[in-house]
């Protein structure tokens, strides 16, 4: 499945029409020699295929792939947002074992891999670690029953991580802004101030990331 | 899909999907995001967002059993809870779950000059209720010292500056010092949250004394 893929990854300097950037994108890649492995579209169908997997065989090997690349990550955000390590540890094993127990549930032509475990990593974030309550949005009519249109998943997956490189891609001050409204460590007026520019910059620098990913997931 | 004009704003979908916004201010954006086709696309660009973050913000090291341990927990879970089915009535599934059900499950409160409230609990700073306006009644003049959100959900209400319909949310600040007024026809029912509880506590007296003088 997905081996059409393979001839549409993309290997390194992307284009620089993806973010509207011009001549600037070699100054970028040279820059940040540290964050320009960005997870590649084969990488991330792969993830797509590891919850398949999970899904349809409760595939262990593929659960310990998963588990290898997003348990780790899923603690270090958790502690960046000030979790302490035991709860950090705790929370990201309930977010991997929600993975399990959740496949079914996932869509990837509506949601990257990554989009989706992140929100899973953030419910349980607010449920054992800040205490409260989350309430979501109630589902779509249609859910995730038929199996997803491939080129959709495919075009998703491609539209994230130019998303992804595109956030990489910002200068180091206004990415930790973006980062630290993620972790919890901004205040609202922060956000909303133009000097804090987190969605200045997503409105500019980003929106074009944003906006084809957003067409992709219709 | 309603005619909804008034959206959230891009820090409420920011915050929310970020899991960073008081749970009051959460509910009417979830409310807000059941209704709307158009904030639920917005919000999941913001989700992909923190997803991307999530992967590049450094690896922690598990514990070297976390694996085994997950598997127990795996193993040892309750199966996963059936979806929640689809509102049938006015209020959105988030909703519903905070009321006990729908409209006819609320029970309001008299705050005077034929308004009703409702105060839904919830943790945090900010505070939400739904609120009961008879048709054409106004809600006396208030100032913010906060943010306050305003989604309807039945009926519409008008202020200075604009009309909001069902399914619209009204992103009031500081700035704003408005007095809105429901519109004539069916009673409005509208689910407000705000984010300065002391400017809140004053706020219902206020309402009972300017009543009385009327
Ligand atoms: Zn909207």
């Amino acid at each position: 499945m997905f081996v059409q893929s393979e001839t549409q990854i993309q290997d390194g300097p992307v284009p620089v029409d993806h973010y509207g950037q011009g001549q600037n994108h070699n100054v970028r890649t040279k820059r940040k020699p540290s964050r320009v492995p960005n997870t590649d579209t084969s990488q991330r169908i792969a993830w797509i295929e590891e919850i398949f997997a999970i899904r349809d065989k409760q595939d262990q090997a593929a659960f310990a792939r998963l588990f290898a690349h997003f348990a780790p990550r899923i603690k270090g955000f958790l502690i960046r947002s000030g979790a302490a390590d035991d709860m950090a540890e705790e929370c990201a094993q309930e977010v991997l074992a929600t993975v399990w127990r959740k496949a079914a549930l996932f869509d990837p032509s509506r949601a990257s891999a990554a989009t989706w475990i992140f929100t899973i990593a953030r419910n349980r974030q607010i449920d054992m670690i800040r205490r409260a309550r989350r309430p979501e949005p109630e589902d779509l009519p249609w859910g995730p029953d038929a199996e997803p249109d491939q080129e959709d998943v495919i075009a998703l997956s491609q539209e994230t991580e130019k998303l992804g490189e595109a956030i990489a891609a910002l200068p180091e001050k206004q990415r930790e802004l973006i980062e630290r409204a993620y972790f919890g460590d901004l205040s609202h007026s922060e956000i909303a101030e133009q000097t804090g520019l987190p969605l200045g910059t997503i409105k500019s620098r980003i929106r074009l990331a944003l906006d084809r990913l957003r067409h992709s997931m219709r | 899909m309603k005619d909804i004009k008034h959206h959230l704003t891009d820090q409420l979908l920011m915050g929310y999907a970020a899991g960073t916004l008081p749970e009051a201010f959460s509910l009417v954006v979830a409310t807000h995001v059941s209704l709307c086709d158009e904030c639920r696309a917005r919000l999941a660009e913001y989700e992909a967002v923190g997803g991307e973050i999530m992967m590049d913000a450094g690896a922690a090291p598990m514990a070297e059993d976390a694996l085994a341990s997950t598997m127990a927990l795996i193993a040892n879970a309750n199966p996963a809870p059936k979806q929640e089915t689809r509102s049938t009535g006015i209020f959105p599934t988030p909703l519903r779950d905070y009321v006990g059900g729908d409209k006819d499950a609320v029970r309001w409160r008299s705050v005077g000059g034929g308004v009703k409230q409702m105060i839904l609990s919830t943790e945090g700073e900010a505070t939400v209720r739904l609120l009961h306006i008879p048709a054409g009644s106004a809600v006396p003049d208030h100032g913010h010292n906060g943010t306050e959100l305003t989604l309807v959900l039945q009926g519409a209400f008008a202020d200075h500056t604009d009309h909001f319909g069902v399914g619209d949310v009204e992103v009031a600040n500081e700035d704003l010092d408005h007095t809105p007024v429901a519109a004539e026809g069916e009673d409005c029912i509208c689910l407000a949250a705000t984010d300065a509880p002391l400017k809140f506590n004053s706020f219902l007296p206020r309402i009972a004394q300017k009543f009385v003088k009327i």
